[in-house]
């Protein structure tokens, strides 16, 4: 029964893995055209508010965040806390912050700059009013109350 | 000259996987994929003097959202009290959902005299000249401890309201959906139905 000899010299042959780096490349160049860097490590957590009526907001480099919140580090304790930039922020601060990045903008796309608010389902309404009276003592008109696109 | 006849070594390229996989990982750890979306608003100007806007009685549409998340729609023809979400739908309470009663105080198709008046503006063809509402205001008021997700969820029923109106526009003068028109035509629609949302300041009435 040679025929059914196992112990022969036969090699598995070898898988040809030339265009795997093509296909990584491909993968690779996908992430890279569809996804925008990760710009600030949250300091506030937040469960953004779903609405079904969302415009998405198209130029990032139009926009700036203005985070609302509990603290991620429970022990800052639990009330809501503003996130501009890296750092904890007042509303009395708000102002310089919207000054400073409407000079980090190119000029003529000034006017277009939008401001997201992203908060905290259950933030009070009178905290988002003082950012937006705020807002309006800064001249950053445009404003987008940021919500997850879904039914509600 | 001597023609050569020698062989180029190959590259060997089996760590170039290697390496875009590494940049690959690079990519995904540092990017992300979300766009963020929201509900866009335009805020007035700052005043440095308190002037107050004189709106007649039928051309305000006030809809209140109290420290216990319940809202009051009110205009001058009818009152109704919205206590959750799904009421505020039209799904749940039997009550007529806050987007249908913003679309007839917008329309006001049976010209009533407790609905805001209209007013004969031309929009160019081909929607031509027809009757609208341009003095109407949309005045959404909130108490201090309203919570935000009542506050938008209210703002979504609003903003709902004025893309079926401008959706239902689109359909009747360009016979096609308000998403495939052209910028122009969109914008004409756009003044057919503007966005006319007044966001006050908030009341301290169920304060601590």
């Amino acid at each position: 029964m040679g025929k059914f000899n196992k112990s022969g010299k036969r090699e598995m042959p070898e898988m040809n893995t030339a265009s795997m780096p093509d296909i990584v490349f491909a993968i690779l160049f996908f992430f890279m055209v569809t996804t925008t860097m990760r710009s600030e490590t949250l300091m506030v957590s937040m469960k953004i508010p779903t609405a079904s009526e969302v415009q998405k907001l198209e130029k990032k480099s139009l926009v700036t965040y203005i985070n609302i919140g509990p603290p991620t580090d429970t022990r800052l304790g639990t009330g809501t806390q503003m996130q501009l930039n890296d750092r904890f922020a007042q509303v009395t601060e708000i102002q310089d912050y919207i000054a400073q990045e409407k000079a980090s903008m190119n000029e003529a796309d000034q006017p277009l700059m939008t401001v997201s608010i992203k908060a905290d389902e259950d933030t009070r309404m009178q905290y988002i009013t003082d950012v937006k009276q705020a807002l309006r003592q800064a001249y950053a008109l445009k404003i987008s109350y940021s919500a997850r696109a879904g039914e509600n | 000259m001597a023609k050569s006849s020698r062989k180029v070594p190959g590259l060997n390229a089996s760590s170039m996987a290697d390496v875009s996989f590494l940049l690959l990982t690079f990519f995904l750890l540092v990017s992300n994929m979300d766009v963020d979306s929201g509900l866009a608003r335009r805020l007035p100007p700052p005043t440095t003097d308190q002037t107050s806007v004189d709106v007649q009685r039928r051309n305000l549409f006030v809809v209140l959202v109290n420290a216990q998340n319940e809202t009051m729609a009110a205009n001058q023809q009818s009152t109704e009290w919205y206590a959750n979400e799904a009421e505020l739908r039209g799904e749940a309470g039997g009550k007529v959902a806050l987007k249908d009663k913003v679309k007839e105080f917008i329309l006001n198709t049976s010209n009533s005299p407790e609905l805001p008046e209209l007013e004969e503006q031309d929009f160019g063809a081909p929607i031509g000249v027809v009757p609208v509402t341009a003095a109407h205001v949309v005045s959404i008021q909130n108490d201090a401890t309203t919570s935000y997700k009542a506050y938008i969820a209210v703002q979504n029923e609003v903003v709902r309201a004025y893309n079926e109106l401008r959706e239902e526009g689109a359909r009747k003068y360009f016979n096609t959906s308000y998403g495939e028109l052209t910028e122009e035509q969109q914008k004409q629609i756009q003044d057919l139905y503007p966005q006319r949302i007044s966001e006050a300041e908030p009341k301290n009435y169920g304060g601590q």
